[in-house]
């Protein structure tokens, strides 16, 4: 906190008033509901409601469909991490050592952040689709016949495709300030000691980018769970069938389509209890680039 | 040296293809009409239709929606976004400020209280969120669209590690010269603050303007639907078109990220500069 401070009995309290008002009603409320209703079973009928434990964590957590959902949702999380994270320092690291064309390759590479993920998944589904796809026609020539939409496997890579796109860009981003905060004396003396620049990227440049990576590694996970949600149900024409889906998405279609309110709210505390272990992990390692920068 | 640069150009290009091309072929795919495209696919060159579909879906109502046409989605749109920016922007410096510049009891219970919303993202909580905001009755209201999405607090946390940094001395010469709190605030804490509003109102803009779920559920009147919200209907067209009509499904989702993509390219600088510090 800052040394000089105002004194005030009021002022403060006003000042919080609309920020905690918010959060107050908008979100502790809610959180608390969940937590509360994934205790209970809601009657179909709206009678009431009955205090049952644990069960709805029990239901959820030993149905064979949780875990076949569950599953998914840590092999997609793994490949669009590393597959967004990957490209991104590749191009990243390009970009950092180009002398021509820098800025332009910059805007090219990062002007999709903007893009909506419904959209990202929208366009996604127009080059994957069976009839006028020209990603079907091209895969075609290699005896692949690709049905997004029908087969399980086929709209997972879809998905992934489509995640991996719009990811891209804020890895991209982050790498290349990253790279350009390394100080130029320490590349020049890493340029005397050794002449592979291959070496020299693995020995000098990836330690010092460590940080920025581990940082990066928690807001991918976090993309892949929560935000994919729009690419996700565009490409399924919110019509999963049998497709994959992932958890955020299984709370959503259990809670809304299902009317499993129980079942529903113990998977978002399930989630709940999974992001803030991320987080916790998330703040420590702020803290450790702050000591560092 | 000039061989391993190629190589390096012939890589950033193909990553330039990567990202580009997907837009540019559903660009110019929207200029020929749906039954072309039904029968031979996507399409490389540019068609005889031109801006038809754009046209079409601004200005005729009926196509994927029965009331409202492109122009009302637009204008719900630039209302999501612009209302969530300023709103978020309002109210997370007025409490970053508080949390900061005030010494009072129960400030560090506030400061966790704001903070422990960073634990929890909407889509987690979707279910009583809405529950809540129909018995407040505020579904189909702009209220409803904006406000619970505001009870994040990543701008507080950003608003409050820019005051950190702004330096004692300021506060002690404006206390000297007799300024009270908010002389303060609005005379040298705003101005101070311009570029860090500017950098965190881009992000928050483009945020708002594509926000999906929350607005799916919200919104059930046509008349409050925004572009992005209104690819859902979209796609329920979709599953029972005998030919969709890619023209124009593509001319939305280019409608759709026109105006945010516009923003994030000319103020590149502020963005970027907003993303890489707010989130440190």
């Amino acid at each position: 906190m800052k040394k000089v401070q105002f004194q005030s009995r009021l002022i403060p309290y006003l000042l919080l008033l609309p920020q905690l008002g918010i959060v107050g009603v908008f979100f502790l409320w809610p959180a608390a509901e969940a937590v509360r209703s994934s205790f209970y079973l809601e009657d179909p009928f709206g009678f009431g409601s009955t205090f049952v434990g644990f069960d709805n964590f029990i239901d959820t957590v030993t149905s064979t469909d949780y875990g076949r959902v569950a599953r998914f949702t840590g092999v997609f999380t793994f490949f669009v991490t590393a597959l967004s994270l990957g490209i991104a320092l590749l191009l990243a690291v390009k970009a950092d050592k180009v002398l021509r064309g820098a800025s332009s390759y910059k805007t090219l590479l990062m002007w999709v952040y903007a893009v909506a993920p419904p959209v990202a998944g929208l366009i996604g589904i127009l080059l994957f689709d069976q009839h006028v796809g020209p990603i079907v026609d091209l895969v075609a020539m290699f005896g692949w016949e690709m049905q997004v939409g029908v087969s399980y496997s086929d709209t997972a890579i879809a998905m992934v495709v489509a995640a991996v796109w719009k990811q891209v860009p804020v890895n991209f981003i982050f790498f290349l300030s990253g790279l350009q905060g390394i100080s130029k004396s320490v590349q020049e003396a890493a340029s005397i000691d050794c002449r592979s620049g291959f070496r020299r990227f693995w020995t000098v440049t990836f330690p010092l980018l460590a940080p920025t990576g581990f940082f990066l590694l928690i807001i991918n996970i976090t993309y892949a769970f929560f935000d994919t949600f729009g690419i996700i149900d565009v490409i399924l024409k919110t019509e999963p069938g049998n497709n994959p889906v992932t958890l955020v998405y299984k709370v959503y279609l259990d809670g809304f389509r299902g009317n499993d309110l129980g079942g529903s709210s113990a998977q978002s505390v399930i989630l709940m209890a999974l992001v803030f272990i991320l987080t916790i992990i998330q703040f420590r390692l702020i803290e450790r680039r702050v000591h560092y920068t | 040296m000039k061989r391993l640069q190629i190589w390096d150009h012939v890589i950033l290009l193909s990553g330039v293809f990567f990202m580009v091309a997907p837009v540019v072929l559903a660009f110019i795919t929207s200029t020929h009409d749906a039954v072309t495209i039904y029968r031979s696919g996507l399409q490389f060159g540019f068609g005889d239709q031109g801006l038809q579909a754009y046209e079409d879906v601004l200005f005729r109502a009926g196509g994927f929606t029965k009331e409202v046409n492109g122009l009302v989605m637009l204008k719900n749109s630039l209302i999501l976004g612009l209302g969530f920016a300023i709103g978020k922007i309002v109210i997370s410096m007025l409490a970053a400020y508080a949390i900061v510049y005030f010494r009072f009891p129960m400030a560090t219970f506030c400061f966790w209280i704001i903070f422990s919303t960073l634990l929890l993202p909407l889509e987690v909580r979707i279910l009583p969120s809405y529950e809540i905001v129909q018995q407040l009755g505020m579904v189909n209201t702009y209220q409803g669209l904006i406000v619970p999405l505001i009870a994040s607090a990543t701008g507080t946390f950003f608003f409050r590690q820019f005051f950190m940094s702004v330096p004692d001395e300021l506060t002690e010469a404006a206390r000297i010269d007799g300024a009270g709190p908010w002389k303060f605030f609005i005379d040298i804490l705003v101005p101070l603050s311009k570029t860090m509003m500017a950098a965190i109102f881009i992000i928050m803009f483009v945020y708002g303007w594509n926000q999906y779920l929350w607005p799916t559920l919200i919104t059930t009147d046509e008349s409050f639907f925004t572009l992005v919200r209104g690819i859902k209907q979209i796609l329920q067209v979709w599953v029972g078109a005998q030919i969709p009509d890619y023209d124009q499904i593509m001319a939305m989702a280019i409608l759709a990220m026109l105006p945010p993509v516009i923003v994030v390219v000319i103020f590149q600088s502020w963005f970027v500069k907003g993303l890489v510090e707010s989130d440190k």
